[in-house]
């Protein structure tokens, strides 16, 4: 118990798990298929002619 | 160009070829489509560049609010607080292309040069407008015909005109003959912002980057850091006079403006500025 009391996590180390954690709700909800289906198509708008 | 900022310099090469590593699409005017687009690089790279092998973070994010209904975009605030933690801004001073661009043009020995514009104080902010208004609030709520429309890639990036538009345009026929007057406009910004680098020490990653902006927000508690031994520090100035966004040795590295270009490190005469991991301080 004394180690858990002693040892606080810095906020990057929170800010990683956060991330982790991020990734997991994406990939549940299917999200980075979007992000995929976007960044393999020409992007009409990014190249200014949609 | 001394120690920390060359290595700098050849890092941005490297990472660029790497991350826009994918010839055959440079030279047939088409865009990589395989499993690496899954992921978010961690700079500001147009997934519509020919070459890129991964998506650019802030087009996902547009992608994801563009979606009908609200949804959290999970997986790009995925990748901002894993890159965020460990590197802050230091994704802007050694990972960004476009970055990369404005230090090159920063080099050519024209006219007197400038760390910031007048209005700094004020123009500093811009990047948190664009990115609540374009980036999100735009990409939620303004529509092209029955579609949402990713605001900031269509009316402002310059990374896409530079790195997507320009080579898939050269190289592909039938984009080059759609062209009109949202190309012209994207264009001249690009122009402008190129020129004004020339002079101004990268005045998009200062004033309109909603990339910056958001990992500006890690920089106090991100991993990398650049460490201030206030014991050992003379308070010569030769750190502020150093750095191109113009910091005091207090603001460095815990600014949102720092992207951790090094040239403090270098420039400091007692060594009492390193670039360090952040550590526990003794109690």
């Amino acid at each position: 118990m004394r180690f858990w009391k002693n040892k606080r996590l810095p906020l990057w180390l929170w800010g990683v798990l956060a991330g982790g954690f991020c990734f997991f709700m994406g990939f549940l909800q299917g999200q980075f298929s979007v992000v995929w289906q976007k960044a393999a198509m020409i992007c009409l708008e990014c190249i200014g002619i949609g | 160009m001394n120690g920390m900022n060359r290595l700098r310099f050849q890092i941005q090469i490297l990472y660029t070829i790497l991350t826009n590593g994918y010839v055959y699409g440079f030279l047939s005017g088409k865009i990589y489509r395989g499993k690496l687009k899954y992921a978010c690089v961690p700079g500001l790279n147009c997934y519509s560049c020919p070459g890129a092998i991964a998506a650019c973070p802030i087009g996902a994010l547009q992608a994801l609010l563009n979606q009908n209904g609200f949804h959290i975009p999970f997986a790009v605030l995925g990748f901002f607080f894993l890159f965020g933690s460990l590197l802050g801004r230091a994704v802007c001073g050694w990972l960004c292309p476009f970055g990369l661009a404005q230090d090159l043009l920063h080099r050519i020995p024209f006219f007197r040069k400038r760390k910031r514009l007048p209005f700094h104080r004020i123009l500093k902010y811009g990047k948190y407008v664009v990115l609540v208004l374009l980036v999100c609030v735009g990409s939620m709520f303004l529509f092209g015909g029955f579609a949402k429309v990713p605001a900031f890639c269509k009316y402002l990036c310059p990374s896409g005109t530079l790195l997507g538009a320009l080579p898939l345009i050269s190289a592909n026929e039938l984009l080059r003959s759609q062209i009109g007057g949202l190309f012209f406009w994207k264009f001249g910004i690009l122009v402008f912002l190129l020129l004004l680098s020339v002079k101004v020490y990268r005045p998009f990653c200062q004033y309109l980057c909603p990339l910056g902006a958001v990992y500006g927000w890690f920089n106090r508690f991100s991993l990398v850091q650049i460490r201030w031994e206030e014991e050992a520090c003379t308070s010569c100035g030769a750190c502020q006079r150093a750095c191109p966004v113009d910091l005091s040795v207090q603001e460095i590295s815990r600014s949102p403006e720092c992207i951790r270009c090094g040239r403090c490190v270098d420039a400091c005469p007692t060594n009492c500025l390193h670039a360090a991991v952040r550590h526990r301080k003794k109690e």
